[in-house]
């Protein structure tokens, strides 16, 4: 056991700490919206493209830093730590990109990988349908041949940055008569087409980070299809297993820095000698120090065994659990000022309801930890 | 970074493993518990593996390894709730030895090293301690009240012989007169930290058990025609169980490094670990009691072994609450802030 890092990581924990203070990018725009703020967003990704640091992950001969694991995770911990946005094509970074490198052509790595990291295609993900959220493998969106071409009619949900995307990660059934998780196809779709019509979706927080995409006959050449027909369930779970490799250390540290103001907030009030918001802090420092140290513990299991060990599920649950306790507290602590639209406490308040259900709810984690981890019987279902 | 164990420390936890489940199976500790007996015989076995000082430093005749060994021993003895005084003698082994002066450990730390001595360790108000697992048997017993801490022989203290809730270790509540003993004249955090960490490994040996017992049996046990471990009511309480438990494993791990590597942490890493690992020793075995349903509340299913050594245990040093607020002050501190009394 050694839980310090070595000469390496921590050369590079510098370097990309010296580059982030040397490059801070813009303040976010008050005006324009949510197309300025995501276009500041792109401006910031082209900016860290620039410099090598838009996905250091990524092998070199794709354009990253082969950076190994545990550095990756330091990448996001010091994003996370300088309070920088995400870059902007950030599905394209972890999910996208690292599909193709499993799964794509040479043709098709040649052709996509490239523009995913200077930010000149954005990429979105259409897998969650509204018949079809826990239950993925219930999609409905139908992909049907047509000579060199597939036609695709559908609905997706849940699609984040999709008015700004080029490319969405599309599964789609290509054979009605197939057992439910075979017949289905992995493509990469043109989002420029007038046959998909995206609608935002407003949330709880008033903003629009999802949409509803509607599918009429959208066209998709042949040479889209990734990793083979009828092989979409097996190239859509690469996709879901690096969905929260790495992001999980930048929202480790965001939940810290949000401690760590709710703390000052509580030392300012003079709460911290209160033995109830003492225990339920300490409480909340507990959570995050353990989240902190479940998620180093899952990358020791993966450099040492291959593969991650419970903590990524147990990781994404505490996680979300924690924050929303804590946001939940805020209110407590700062009073009635905290639910007001003035404070980002209001806003942080009401985005952590979404933690629990978003990229695989607590029940199916639950579900997930129980079979998996704990080898419990699956549930019987019908269908 | 690197969370895994060692070689060197992987072999000891296998064979701790084996050992044990070879010499501490279920129906010789609950032979034992009735009987209200230590088992002597597994208790020498492991004093000649050198066992109660593997952490004590070689010059007072321990084996010299750090606390991460240690913690490893305490959570295989934590699993099998094994019927020896181990853990109270290396809580007063530690004491000793990080807030005692070189004669104190000159004097003690062979015997405790060898286990030929018996320790125990408790926290006493106004000179009593009202409930001292292995005082009974000691020939050394440490006494902690507030910020100070004495070495007293049992010559020197009154014992009363008290019945807990956990038959597997003897119990006694423990009287000393003020002047009495000799005073421990180091850094008594120190000890006490270290003795927080062995505890809660002990607790996450029992969490880990008491989990694996009630995987296997709700996966065996069938009401409306299937294994109960399908309802997600039991999964997911399974689930839970299993989140607390890795939650006090990782910080528990973590303490015991920070002990050898990194002092500074030291009391931060030891009052959340056993503030984790009590909340989450009480809460697991106690769920493990509910997912036996009337059989887990029936003298003859093990879990309850589980449930009373983690209640022990977690009272020992002051509970969950306690640590709590003991964290609570040294990130109020941080903060620059005065913090709850």
């Amino acid at each position: 056991m050694d839980l310090t890092f070595n000469e390496r990581e921590t050369a590079f924990r510098e370097e990309l700490r010296g580059w982030l203070a040397d490059n801070p990018p813009p303040g976010a725009p008050s005006e324009g919206g949510e197309d300025a703020h995501y276009a500041w967003r792109r401006d910031w990704q082209r900016h860290l493209y620039d410099a090598g640091w838009a996905a250091p992950a990524w092998p070199t001969e794709y354009g990253g830093r082969g950076a190994t694991l545990t550095e990756s995770a330091i990448y996001f911990e010091e994003i996370g730590r300088a309070r920088v946005p995400l870059p902007a094509n950030v599905l394209g970074l972890l999910l996208g990109g690292p599909t193709l490198m499993v799964w794509g052509t040479p043709e098709q790595q040649e052709r996509f990988l490239a523009p995913i990291l200077s930010a000149e295609e954005i990429w979105c993900q259409g897998f969650s349908e509204p018949e079809a959220g826990s239950d993925l493998a219930a999609l409905k969106t139908r992909a049907v041949k047509d000579g060199d071409q597939w036609v695709v009619t559908g609905q997706k949900v849940w699609t984040s940055g999709a008015q700004y995307s080029k490319w969405c990660m599309l599964v789609a059934r290509t054979d009605d008569q197939a057992a439910k998780h075979k017949g289905m196809t992995y493509f990469l779709m043109d989002m420029e087409q007038d046959a998909v019509q995206v609608r935002p979706l407003r949330q709880i927080t008033g903003e629009s980070e999802f949409n509803e995409l509607f599918i009429e006959e959208a066209r998709i050449p042949d040479e889209n299809v990734i990793g083979g027909v009828g092989n979409g369930w097996k190239v859509a779970l690469t996709t879901l297993m690096n969905e929260r490799a790495g992001l999980g250390f930048a929202l480790q540290i965001r939940l810290r820095q949000l401690l760590d103001d709710l703390f000052a907030a509580a030392a300012e009030r003079g709460l911290l000698e209160d033995a109830l918001y003492a225990d339920a802090l300490a409480e909340l420092h507990l959570r995050c120090e353990s989240i902190r140290l479940l998620a180093w513990k899952g990358l020791t299991d993966v450099e040492r065994y291959g593969q991650p060990g419970p903590e990524g599920s147990l990781v994404k649950w505490l996680w979300s659990d924690t924050n929303q306790r804590l946001t939940q507290l805020a209110a407590d602590i700062v009073g009635p000022a905290a639910l007001s639209a003035e404070t980002s406490w209001s806003y942080e308040l009401l985005r952590a309801r979404g933690n629990t259900i978003e990229g695989g709810t607590t029940e199916v984690l639950k579900n997930i930890i129980a079979e998996r981890v704990l080898g419990l019987p699956r549930l019987k279902t019908v269908g | 970074m690197d969370f895994g164990l060692t070689e060197d420390q992987r072999q000891i936890q296998r064979t701790a493993r084996e050992l044990l489940a070879e010499r501490a199976k279920p129906e010789r500790v609950r032979e034992h518990a009735e009987r209200g007996s230590s088992d002597e015989q597994l208790w020498r076995e492991l004093c000649e593996l050198g066992w109660p000082g593997i952490a004590v430093a070689e010059a007072h005749g321990g084996q010299g390894l750090g606390r991460v060994e240690l913690s490893i021993l305490c959570e295989e003895l934590g699993r099998t709730v094994a019927p020896v005084p181990f853990l109270p003698t290396v809580l007063a082994a530690t004491l000793i030895e990080h807030a005692g002066s070189q004669a104190q450990c000159e004097r003690w730390l062979p015997g405790l090293a060898s286990g030929e001595t018996i320790g125990a360790l408790g926290v006493a108000r106004d000179g009593v301690a009202e409930l001292v697992i292995g005082a009974s048997e000691a020939q050394v017993l440490v006494l902690i009240e507030s910020d100070a801490a004495r070495v007293l022989t049992p010559a020197q203290v009154e014992l009363t012989a008290v019945a807990a809730i956990d038959p597997t270790r003897s119990a006694a509540r423990v009287s000393a007169a003020p002047g009495e003993g000799d005073v421990l004249s180091g850094p008594v955090a120190a000890g006490v930290d270290r003795a927080l960490i062995a505890t809660a490994s002990e607790l996450v040996g029992v969490c880990d058990r008491a989990l694996e017992m009630t995987v296997a049996y709700v996966k065996e046990r069938k009401q409306f025609g299937v294994a109960v471990g399908a309802f997600q009511a039991v999964s997911h309480r399974c689930a839970q169980m299993l989140l607390d438990t890795e939650q006090a494993r990782s910080t528990t791990a973590f303490a015991a490094w920070t002990a050898d590597a990194d002092p500074e942490r030291l009391p931060e890493a030891a009052a959340m670990a056993n503030a984790a690992a009590s909340a989450a020793g009480v809460e697991v075995t106690a769920s493990a009691i509910q997912a036996h349903g009337g059989i887990g509340f029936t003298w003859e299913a093990d879990v309850h072994w589980l449930y009373k050594r983690a209640q022990l245990d977690a009272a020992l040093l002051g509970g969950a609450k306690r640590q709590r607020a003991r964290l609570a002050a040294i990130l109020a501190q941080r903060v620059g802030a005065p913090a709850a009394a």
